[in-house]
């Protein structure tokens, strides 16, 4: 992480604590599906996508089984379109069809007011019904806006909400993994 | 894709840049998804208001931008030439603050008239975008006919594009040449020297009179409509000369390379500018073009009307 000289960011996890915790929530992820088969890990662009595709890689090690990973887009279901600066980028969604009879797992990396949760599961539904909907994150920092709750959670780290939380990934941003926390 | 959109207009390709185009076509990628799905709709422009307002008559642009703002979710409003007070002496201006008024966000306008998009861009707090003026220019179509060279050749830089026909009454034909010059294309221009000036050849495109003479090199031959409602007598050949000397006909056909791909913005007079044969062939992408157009005007209208005002 670049952090500016008067705001410096506080280390949160490095590549090894994220390694774990992503470890451990592969197997939460077996142990709570007993039909393993059935799921489908959807990432939230970008950096959900890749904890999808890790973990996959981590259920794969563990339990021999290939499981299926997809991408949603969050973008086009935001209910704040129009309100914000900057429009969010929209990608292609893709996840395996049909949905019906299978567990879909939304993968995101940092789980904060719950919308673009909720905006998953909106874009979710109008592929089809799936059987079941979890919600997996690296990080929860709380302040959640709507009732919704994570199934799995790499770490709880109670927040300001004027902090900032920033999560980096070797292939997506470049840059070592490692959770940064930014105070305002 | 990291750019951020900051257009409330979309007026012409002329004045976007390469990186602005490929934004669009990338966004359009997101929204042809939205098609396969069991419901084909998204909230993107929840609460959002979309005027057609088509001075001019068209069927499929107006119905493709409808049902692309019905896919968003935005409200959709259809005026035409006859509906509107334009026939009552209202003017231009004043029928669009009329609109503006009613709190709609986004006007799609067709016009007669050249630079009409533009001046109602200048005074409206709404997203204008451009459906068709004189002319001039028809954005969405050159963006829908660039995606799909895109889609299916993977790249639109180095390849060679014959379009044929009037060119100097058609705003297709404008719009495909701002798009594609600037991605990189090759551009040539055939068609009855009354309606393809060598003054084209300012705006880096090649002209040609002789249609035989490069098809064999092409990527994509476009065929633009032969408008005979509007094609006026000293400008043009009889229909039948035209099809003789730049008709795609099944003879001609065999000319082209096996992957060139024949377009057509449509509505297509079989015989005329395209044999059947041809239209119907494993060439034509002139469906894909209808379905990616709903895509790219998808697009436009979330990046243009989704931007905070």
């Amino acid at each position: 992480m670049k952090d500016t000289e008067q705001n410096p960011g506080v280390p949160i996890m490095d590549a090894e604590a994220i390694r774990r915790a992503l470890r451990r929530i592969a197997h939460e992820i077996i142990e709570q599906n007993a039909d393993l088969r059935s799921v489908v890990l959807a990432g939230i662009p970008l950096r959900g996508v890749e904890i999808a595709r890790r973990l996959a890689e981590l259920i794969r090690e563990v339990a021999k089984i290939d499981i299926e990973t997809g991408t949603i887009d969050v973008a086009m279901h935001r209910d704040d379109v129009g309100t914000r600066a900057e429009l969010p980028v929209v990608h292609a969604s893709k996840l395996p069809l049909p949905l019906e009879h299978r567990t879909v797992i939304i993968v995101d990396d940092v789980l904060f007011t719950g919308r673009t949760a909720r905006a998953a599961m909106d874009a979710i539904s109008s592929f089809g019904r799936p059987a079941r909907v979890q919600l997996a994150a690296l990080v929860d920092r709380g302040h959640r806006e709507l009732p919704i709750n994570a199934d799995y959670v790499g770490k709880n780290l109670p927040t300001a909400t004027r902090e900032q939380i920033q999560v980096r990934l070797q292939i997506v941003d470049n840059e070592p993994d490692a959770v940064w926390l930014f105070k305002e | 894709m990291s750019m951020n959109w900051n257009r409330k207009d979309l007026l012409g390709l002329r004045e976007l840049s390469p990186e602005e185009i490929n934004f669009i076509l990338e966004t359009a990628d997101a929204f042809k998804q939205v098609g396969t799905r069991e419901i084909k709709k998204v909230p993107a422009l929840r609460g959002k208001t979309m005027v057609n307002f088509f001075v001019e008559p068209s069927t499929r642009t107006r119905t493709s931008f409808e049902l692309a703002a019905h896919r968003l979710s935005a409200d959709v409003i259809n005026i035409s030439a006859t509906t509107s007070s334009l026939t009552k002496g209202e003017t231009l201006k004043d029928t669009a603050r009329n609109l503006e008024a009613l709190h709609a966000d986004i006007l799609v306008l067709r016009h007669s008239s050249a630079g009409a998009p533009q001046f109602l861009a200048q005074r409206l707090k709404s997203s204008v975008i451009n459906a068709g003026d004189g002319a001039h220019e028809h954005p969405t179509q050159g963006l829908l006919d660039i995606y799909t060279i895109r889609e299916r050749r993977g790249k639109v830089d180095k390849l060679h594009i014959v379009i044929v026909g009037d060119i100097l009454f058609s705003r297709v034909a404008r719009s495909n040449i701002f798009g594609l010059t600037k991605l990189g294309a090759r551009v040539t221009l055939v068609g009855p020297s009354t309606l393809v000036p060598r003054e084209f050849e300012k705006l880096g495109v090649t002209v040609s009179y002789k249609i035989d003479d490069v098809l064999p090199t092409a990527d994509v031959v476009n065929l633009l409509r032969i408008q005979h409602e509007r094609q006026r007598k000293e400008y043009f050949p009889g229909i039948g000369e035209y099809t003789t000397l730049f008709g795609l006909t099944k003879e001609r056909a065999k000319l082209l390379k096996p992957d060139c791909l024949v377009m057509h913005p449509g509505p297509i007079n079989r015989g005329v500018e395209i044999d059947s044969e041809v239209a119907d062939g494993l060439q034509s992408v002139i469906l894909d073009q209808v379905t990616n157009g709903l895509a790219v005007r998808m697009a436009v209208l979330y990046l243009c009307g989704g931007i905070a005002t």
